[in-house]
């Protein structure tokens, strides 16, 4: 009844529970977290702006991108995965979204930044219709927790619009 | 002979009893793991509601050993969500991150383009031959929760199966000679 590998076995059940139980209360506690983040993002040139030869519209830009996402660390929080994708309409696709740029944010002390990048993916379109298309860019974010549940939100930063002609 | 007789045969019946109760609850385990695992599948939606992180593409988010817990619903497909899929002609699932997507005004089918955090470039070399998009039918589900190390346990079973004999073999025992 009280030999050895009764007491060992009783014990681990005992610290996995804690352990499930401590890691449940961890993810809970992130509810109490009612981020505000803010971007903010401004296209600052259309580098090339062509049509490839399969057909598909090509842009290539150079973008400012400033954000302040303090807010959404928590103790439970491991890193945020930022990107910010420009999103748009065609007569073919209800929604199109192309992710440009990403980030690994792995701390609260770099998650206030301000960067100026041309796009880090390239913005391809299935067909060619990016001629005077306007479109939002939407700075996403993915919170991973140290353990539990993920959370995601974005703020859409809309008014873009793209020239008439190639260049 | 009469004593001996009877101490044997109450030896005999006690054993068959014992044994017949552990049998019993030792089926009852394995029946709740399968009530559990299945119970799992119907409220997720998805075929493996569990998966184990088994590469480092999707460092320092997902380490090797880390297990994701998958919820598959009707929801569109966004970017950013992480998903698993399947490719054809691959056994092993991919967990990784989706970067674009086009959702077709008219038939509502999607093309989803994805990337592991870690990897320098998409997924398009992964992909099977000639294919640059995925559709709805490859993905398994999306992760919605994240529990580190747990996923160790299976790595190193399958990794190293003498281990997992040892282990079998040691948990039998214990329930053949335990005594309660």
């Amino acid at each position: 009844m009280h030999s050895l590998g009764y007491r060992v076995n009783a014990l681990l059940a005992f610290a996995v529970t804690i352990l499930a139980l401590i890691c449940g209360i961890a993810s809970f506690s992130d509810n109490f977290n009612s981020p505000s983040p803010s971007a903010e993002v401004q296209v600052l040139n259309i580098n090339r702006f062509r049509k490839k030869l399969t057909g598909d519209d090509e842009v290539s830009l150079t973008l400012n991108i400033s954000a302040n996402l303090e807010s959404l660390f928590t103790w439970n929080t491991k890193q945020v995965f930022v990107f910010l994708a420009a999103e748009y309409e065609t007569p073919n696709n209800a929604l199109n979204q192309v992710s440009l740029w990403d980030s690994i944010i792995p701390s609260k002390e770099r998650a206030r930044f301000s960067i100026e990048t041309t796009n880090k993916y390239r913005f391809i379109d299935q067909g060619s219709n990016l001629r005077g298309k306007d479109f939002n860019l939407t700075m996403h974010w993915h919170v991973m927790p140290k353990t539990g549940k993920m959370f995601a939100d974005n703020l859409v930063i809309s008014g873009f619009r793209l020239p008439e002609a190639y260049r | 002979m009469g004593w001996i007789g009877e101490q044997i045969d109450s030896i005999k019946s006690l054993n068959f009893r014992q044994v017949l109760t552990q049998a019993v609850s030792l089926g009852m385990i394995v029946t709740s793991a399968l009530i559990i695992w299945k119970g799992l599948m119907c409220i997720t939606g998805s075929e493996s509601p569990v998966v184990v992180v088994l590469s480092g593409s999707m460092e320092p988010g997902f380490k090797r050993g880390d297990i994701l817990f998958l919820h598959m619903s009707k929801d569109p497909i966004r970017a950013g969500e992480i998903v698993v899929f399947n490719v054809d002609g691959r056994e092993i699932p991919i967990v990784h991150r989706v970067i674009k997507v086009h959702e077709h005004q008219d038939t509502g089918e999607v093309d989803v383009l994805t990337k592991g955090d870690n990897n320098f470039g998409d997924d398009r070399l992964l992909y099977a031959h000639g294919q640059l998009w995925l559709h709805r039918h490859h993905i398994m589900g999306r992760a919605v929760g994240f529990l580190p190390y747990v996923g160790w346990v299976t790595i190193i079973m399958t990794e190293k199966p003498i281990i997992k004999f040892i282990l079998i073999g040691a948990l039998g025992l214990l329930v053949i000679t335990s005594k309660e």
